[in-house]
């Protein structure tokens, strides 16, 4: 069973929402969940419409049935003092450091450090266990980087592992990769119906699956249905034009006149009505494309209030319903 | 009305201007950036400016779209740019003003209007042909796509000697951070703009930025660069190793050896040892590095570049764009103004969700009875459309279309006040088309309720997409928008991006585009 899992989509697809919504039904009949950001955009605590998250774990919400969903904004500078005192005992030197700049350099000027300690604190969390040996959160989810620096991002520690060939950095490197491509690990994508977000996940997952990084399921966001096929749309444009203004009429949104509202109502609607059954169409080719990837997929509504805290466990039920994607063995 | 607050953004002056010599084009990812980028070069190529593009990481559809499927790190001249026949080139907003005014009467306006959607419902094929009007010749396209490892080894290469250069190129440290780490890309990207702009050989240059994690990082990357050659870390680095007590280490000073000691148990001697090497054949080239950064971040604030915030018009997008427009300013940035895709229009915007939803749930039930009364017999495609209709209106949604859109959405008609609601009075007459059968009439029913589900759920959009722009525009209301309309499909051509070119220089208040 996966126990990270790391939430990728392009810019725009909603990866946050769907990495919340994920966190919220993980926590199920009273498990704990994390929900880790790492992009320092406090993406999560406008989703759950709290105050900034300082870099503490600290619960945002409670999922039906008692679960518990804790949030963690991933600071890298935090990370790498948290580190040195962890595992070096090096608190004043740490400090010393901060102030010659190594930490900026560190966490900054050499970003690829950076992402080993996002993953590498990701990591520690999922590794994490209390006093009876059970773990402190039964999954950790992870708001990743986008689908084009998914693969990279994750992959860090291992080019790390390379440069620094011996000594706790290279220990450190290799236990996290070692978490990251086991089956304790799932990479989800989210994406639209739409032809570049599918296209880069189609890019991505062969991306990951060329690095031996697990892949988990793609998440379908924002999926509207379909209301008016084609052949509806002809009939309503064509022989029924005029019965169908007449609904419209008797429905009161058009007044009662003959050639009236209603009429000049029709076009308009039609002209939108077409635009749905090219998009239905367009849509279409997306899901084939998808399905061609032979992973499970998950389809999430469009939420029509915006993505709130109703929404967000309206997601949470339905991905439950749907079932959590696992990375294939 | 509310939006209309909001100056419009000239595109076409700002792309006319030949003080204009850099646009910088931010935002947050997944915004159409990249594209917005490469529509107004193509605009503004064929109204006449020598343009190049520098793009970042661009999909493959958008860079085969500008003909240029292999981009590389050099500019490669685009084909099929088309210049004006006429070269006396006509003011740029003379001849549009015109149609300024009836667009902009939409939000407010009657409501259905027939002819207003015509305009702007078709514009995704037929635009190529028409607007030869604005075409001036003399104006050239290239693009080019950043490729981090080469531009920062052409920097190695040019300011290090050759023996330098080699033992730069070889480390194994220097191999990792040009191979794009993440953050490379930003110093490379400002690198890039750099060269070009001293290069003069275009009028203008126009910028993607990085998929950063931050949109601002391309921001801070030059003034990062400098305060880590400012301080004294890099002297540390410089130390040698602590590699087994050598003499060297005697002439340090206490708190140095610490700390390069505390370095090596960290890393790891022999990675300290590829920095450090890395560092030293560095070091001459740093101080290049710095001034050229510097020299890139005041170009960023010379009157010449303007910055464009592009956005999409949904919350997360434009709080991003707002965050972006007050860092700018922070900055002594030159901000141009917002481009705001994938806006929604209606050319029925004066029905309301509320009411369509109303309307449509009217004529849903009252097939629902009709259809106890007629036979099965009525036609596939209606009871498809009404199944799914069905499904698309479970009693959990109505609530939305009361919720969040409803200060920003109704623009009611006027002549259909309360008292002419649908409930029970619509059922009772005939209306003008009693003569038909009931099982035509209910096809027709439910054929017109989908119709005005699909508006309603239009007019949600609207209202969630208008509410979340007055808010920008409420913080913001000093910052010019252009607002490009929606497209169904991905851009694949110049075709494509010559029609977005079009949308984004079109006056921005468009609600009946589509």
């Amino acid at each position: 069973m996966s126990r990270l899992h790391v939430v990728s989509g392009k810019g725009g697809t909603g990866k946050t929402t769907v990495a919340a919504a994920l966190a919220l039904a993980l926590a199920e009949e009273g498990r704990r969940s994390l929900l880790v950001e790492v992009e320092g955009r406090q993406g999560i605590a406008q989703l759950f419409e709290t105050e900034a998250l300082p870099y503490e774990e600290r619960k945002i919400a409670v999922a039906p049935g008692g679960g518990e969903v804790f949030a963690l904004a991933i600071d890298a500078e935090r990370a790498l003092l948290d580190y040195l005192q962890m595992f070096y005992k090096l608190g004043g030197a740490g400090r010393a450091l901060k102030k010659l700049g190594a930490i900026d350099f560190a966490t900054t000027i050499a970003p690829g450090l950076r992402d080993v300690l996002l993953t590498g604190k990701a990591c520690e969390a999922v590794r994490r266990k209390r006093k009876d040996g059970r773990p402190v959160y039964d999954h950790v989810v992870m708001d990743a980087p986008p689908t084009g620096r998914i693969t990279r991002f994750l992959n860090v520690n291992d080019e790390v592992a390379g440069l620094a060939r011996i000594g706790p950095i290279h220990n450190q490197a290799q236990a996290v990769m070692r978490v990251l491509k086991s089956p304790e690990t799932a990479v989800h994508l989210v994406t639209l119906l739409e032809e570049m977000p599918v296209q880069e996940t189609v890019d991505g997952v062969a991306e990951l699956r060329a690095a031996g990084l697990p892949v988990g399921g793609i998440f379908i966001n924002m999926v509207r249905p379909e209301i008016l096929d084609e052949e509806a749309l002809a009939r309503a444009g064509g022989t029924e034009r005029a019965a169908v203004a007449g609904a419209l009429s008797r429905a009161g949104v058009g007044g009662a006149r003959r050639g009236g509202r209603a009429e000049r109502l029709v076009g308009p609607l039609l002209e939108q009505a077409g635009e749905h059954v090219e998009r239905v169409r367009l849509e279409s080719a997306q899901r084939k494309e998808i399905a061609g990837l032979g992973l499970p997929s998950r389809e999430l509504e469009l939420l029509s209030g915006g993505a709130d805290l109703a929404g967000l466990y309206r997601l949470a039920k339905d991905i439950r319903k749907q079932g959590i994607p696992e990375a294939a063995a | 009305m509310t939006l209309d607050a909001a100056p419009r953004l000239d595109v076409d002056r700002l792309l006319d201007d030949p003080g204009t010599r850099i646009i910088v084009c931010c935002g947050a990812g997944g915004v159409g950036k990249t594209t917005t980028a490469a529509a107004l070069g193509v605009r503004a190529a064929e109204r006449g400016r020598k343009t190049v593009v520098l793009t970042i990481d661009p999909a493959r559809r958008l860079a085969q779209s500008m003909g240029i499927a292999s981009l590389d790190n050099v500019p490669r001249r685009v084909e099929g740019i088309l210049a004006g026949g006429r070269p006396d080139g006509d003011e740029p907003d003379g001849d549009r003003s015109a149609g300024d005014g009836s667009a902009g009467e939409a939000p407010d306006g009657e409501g259905p209007d027939g002819d207003r959607t015509d305009e702007d419902g078709t514009g995704r094929g037929g635009s190529a042909g028409g607007r030869d009007r604005d075409r001036r010749p003399g104006g050239e396209l290239h693009a080019m796509m950043l490729d981090m490892k080469r531009t920062f080894d052409e920097i190695v290469v040019a300011h290090a000697d050759a023996e330098r250069a080699r033992a730069i190129l070889e480390n194994p440290f220097y191999q990792s951070l040009s191979a794009g780490f993440a953050g490379t890309q930003e110093y490379m990207a400002m690198e890039k703009l750099g060269q070009l702009r001293a290069r003069d050989e275009w009028d203008l240059i126009i910028v993607d930025t990085p998929p950063s994690r931050s949109a601002l990082d391309f921001l801070d990357a030059p003034k990062r660069l400098g305060s880590f050659l400012d301080g004294k870390f890099i002297r540390v680095l410089m130390a040698p190793a602590k590699v087994g007590g050598r003499a060297g280490m005697k002439f340090l000073n206490a708190g140095m050896s610490v700390m390069t000691g505390t370095l090596s148990k960290l890393m790891g001697g022999q990675l300290l040892r590829d920095v450090q090497t890395f560092v030293a054949a560095m070091d001459t080239m740093f101080g290049g590095f710095r001034t050229r950064a510097d020299a890139t971040y005041r170009l960023l604030q010379a009157p010449g570049t303007a910055f464009l915030v592009v956005a999409a018009p949904e919350r997360d997008a434009l709080r991003e764009a707002a965050y972006f427009v007050e860092r700018l300013a922070a900055e002594d940035m030159p901000l141009a103004g917002l481009v705001l895709n994938r806006v929604h229009g209606s050319g029925a915007a004066g029905l309301s969700a509320e009411r369509a939803l109303g309307a449509a749930e009217t004529l849903e039930s009252e097939n629902l009875e009709n259809a106890r009364i007629v036979d099965q017999g009525d036609g596939e495609t209606a009871s498809r459309a009404a199944e799914s209709l069905g499904d698309g209106a479970p009693a959990g949604d109505s609530p939305a279309a009361g919720g969040g859109p409803d200060e920003a959405a109704p623009r009611e008609d006027e002549d259909e006040s309360a008292g002419n609601r649908p409930d029970s009075s619509g059922n009772g007459q005939d209306g003008p088309h009693g003569q038909d059968g009931p099982a035509r009439r209910a096809t027709a029913d439910r054929l017109a309720a989908g119709l005005l589900r699909l508006h309603a759920e239009r007019m949600q959009v609207l209202g969630r997409e208008q509410h979340n722009r007055d808010r920008f525009t409420a913080l913001h209301p000093e910052v010019p928008v252009a607002e490009v309309s929606a497209l169904p499909g991905d851009v694949h051509d110049l075709a494509g991006l010559r029609a977005i070119g079009e949308r984004l220089a079109a006056d921005g208040s468009t609600p009946g585009a589509a």
